[in-house]
């Protein structure tokens, strides 16, 4: 039998902890869409995402409704662009618009997966459609793009790497009348997921299903405020328990709402990604659980280690709680998204350097760090490189989105406004890595990838 | 199949009766109501049968929200609840 005690938890969560269901994502192969023509492909693509995705926005409405819980974001995650670009060449921005314009058909948020996987070297297809990323995210409102520079497998292209800054600082510049807002949805990984439903990184892997729906939970402000309620003298391992605990609620909840969506679209269940991932609102933020824990500000000395803990007692949690958790799974640090973040930046306790240590023990990496206009591609090639290190060395994923604030300077302050949030812009050492960075060629694989 | 539809809010007269109305014109069974009062703050939690319901969720939930309007009101399916603190 239900008791009062329980009920009452769950809408507290719900109602005054900002408990929501990110996103439920559906990933779509466009593998048998490809076509030697360029038109006839993005036809077979549209037909394709339009049959698949007709009722993911209303079964998701529908679900909100009959848990009282809210699910912020419908997506949809594709099979990466380039990989139909290199049988069907032409311009590569015909395919970001076709997915833009099903995207706003069937009225979902964001749509992933204008990307390419390179950590090897690059195919046919590639590197056009790398350089193609700053127009079609400039001419399109909803599409996503990512790209795949490193592995541990594989090592780092740094030929990419180099590339992908000079693509970072265009894409800022294309989109420097709306906040820079097209580098915001662009991610640069090493060891992407693919199955991972959160933006702008989201893509669905050669190695999925024709069609699969992932969810991402998120609940920042839950274990926050379970956190509050704990003496200021428990134990850490008392700390880590109980966000276990929570960590473990919430993923069921978000187990639930992925069956039920998978069953009522008639799709197979994927992965549960439980995220911290923070937003703007006052309390939802990965900052305060931090500060929580013990620290006077998110940023000094203690965070690393601290954050450490909170992204492993999370997934110890979810792992228990779902059939399948996969994704990023752990605590995710936007800076722009998370008030006690953009609080620490402009306090100047949060640095680039500390978030860079941060990103070695948290679920992803660089996210969200909004820098001065003036960095050059290189400098930002080099912060992309320095963050793929870290990712292929702890044979983890790792990502830098970070968004040259073009016309800005250090201190002054880029409001993206919604969950994107605001961002103080950082300072950046101005001392240059061109030199390393033009060499170019690869770093090698490091030892862990000899496991075989 | 069963939901939970909580009621809180500041105390007044005829709460109980106006939620339990409106669960019967859309053919809702309450099978079971815990509330309790503290400092003129009311909260009922109702737990109800939905087997033979009229309407959806979300329209027995507006009904609700219509005939007490001064109060926040959840009308949730119970499989939240058990999924969240059962094992």
């Amino acid at each position: 039998m239900l008791n009062m005690k329980d009920i009452m938890e769950t809408i507290t969560m719900i109602q005054e902890e900002h408990l929501d269901i990110r996103t439920i994502t559906m990933g779509i192969s466009l593998l048998d869409c490809c076509d030697s023509d360029i038109d006839r492909s993005c036809e077979k693509i549209y037909q394709k995402i339009y049959h698949h995705t007709k009722d993911l926005v209303k079964t998701g409405e529908d679900i909100e409704k009959k848990y009282g819980i809210p699910i912020v974001n419908k997506r949809i995650a594709v099979t990466p662009i380039a990989i139909l670009l290199a049988a069907s060449g032409g311009d590569p921005v015909k395919y970001a618009k076709t997915l833009d314009k099903v995207a706003k058909e069937v009225g979902v948020n964001f749509i992933g997966g204008y990307s390419a996987l390179v950590h090897k070297g690059f195919a046919a297809g590639d590197k056009e459609l790398i350089r193609s990323i700053p127009q079609a995210l400039a001419e399109t409102d909803f599409v996503c793009s990512s790209v795949n520079v490193g592995s541990t497998k594989a090592g780092i292209n740094m030929d990419a790497v180099k590339l992908m800054g000079e693509v970072v600082k265009e894409t800022a510049q294309l989109t420097s009348e709306r906040q820079c807002i097209g580098a915001a949805k662009l991610v640069v990984f090493c060891n992407a997921p693919e199955d991972n439903p959160f933006m702008a990184g989201a893509f669905h892997g050669v190695g999925e299903p024709d069609c699969v729906i992932n969810v991402g939970v998120s609940g920042p402000g839950v274990v926050r405020s379970a956190l509050a309620k704990m003496p200021k003298d428990a134990p850490l391992s008392e700390v880590a328990d109980l966000i276990k605990k929570t960590a473990f609620k919430i993923t069921r909840m978000g187990q639930l709402v992925g069956s039920e969506a998978s069953e009522k679209l008639g799709v197979p269940f994927g992965i549960i990604d439980l995220s911290l991932a923070p937003t703007p609102a006052i309390g939802d933020s990965v900052a305060y659980i931090l500060e929580e824990i013990g620290l006077e500000q998110c940023g000094t000395h203690g965070t690393t280690a601290a954050l450490a803990m909170l992204n492993d007692a999370v997934k110890k949690g979810g792992v228990m709680a779902s059939s399948s958790v996969g994704g990023l799974s752990g605590a995710f640090i936007p800076v722009s998204e998370d008030a006690g973040m953009i609080e620490a930046a402009k306090a100047g306790t949060l640095s680039i350097e500390k978030l860079e240590a941060m990103t070695a023990v948290c679920s992803v990496g660089l996210d969200m760090i909004v820098l001065p206009g003036d960095t050059p591609a290189e400098t930002i090639a080099a912060i992309i490189a320095d963050e793929a290190a870290i990712g292929m060395v702890n044979s983890k994923t790792t990502a830098v989105r970070v968004i040259p604030a073009i016309g800005y300077e250090e201190g002054q302050i880029l409001d993206f406004g919604g969950l994107l949030g605001s961002g103080p812009i950082m300072k950046v050492n101005k001392k240059s890595s061109a030199v390393m960075i033009n060499r170019g060629g690869k770093i090698p694989a490091p030892m862990q990838s000899l496991k075989n | 199949m069963r939901a939970v539809i909580t009621v809180i809010g500041k105390d007044m007269v005829g709460i109980l009766a106006k939620v339990s109305t409106a669960c019967a014109q859309a053919n809702v069974n309450v099978a079971e109501v815990t509330q309790s009062i503290l400092d003129q703050y009311f909260a009922m939690i109702m737990l109800v049968d939905i087997d033979g319901m009229t309407c959806s969720l979300e329209e027995l939930k507006n009904s609700i929200d219509a005939s007490v309007p001064t109060m926040t009101v959840h009308v949730m399916h119970e499989d939240i609840f058990n999924s969240m603190h059962r094992i």
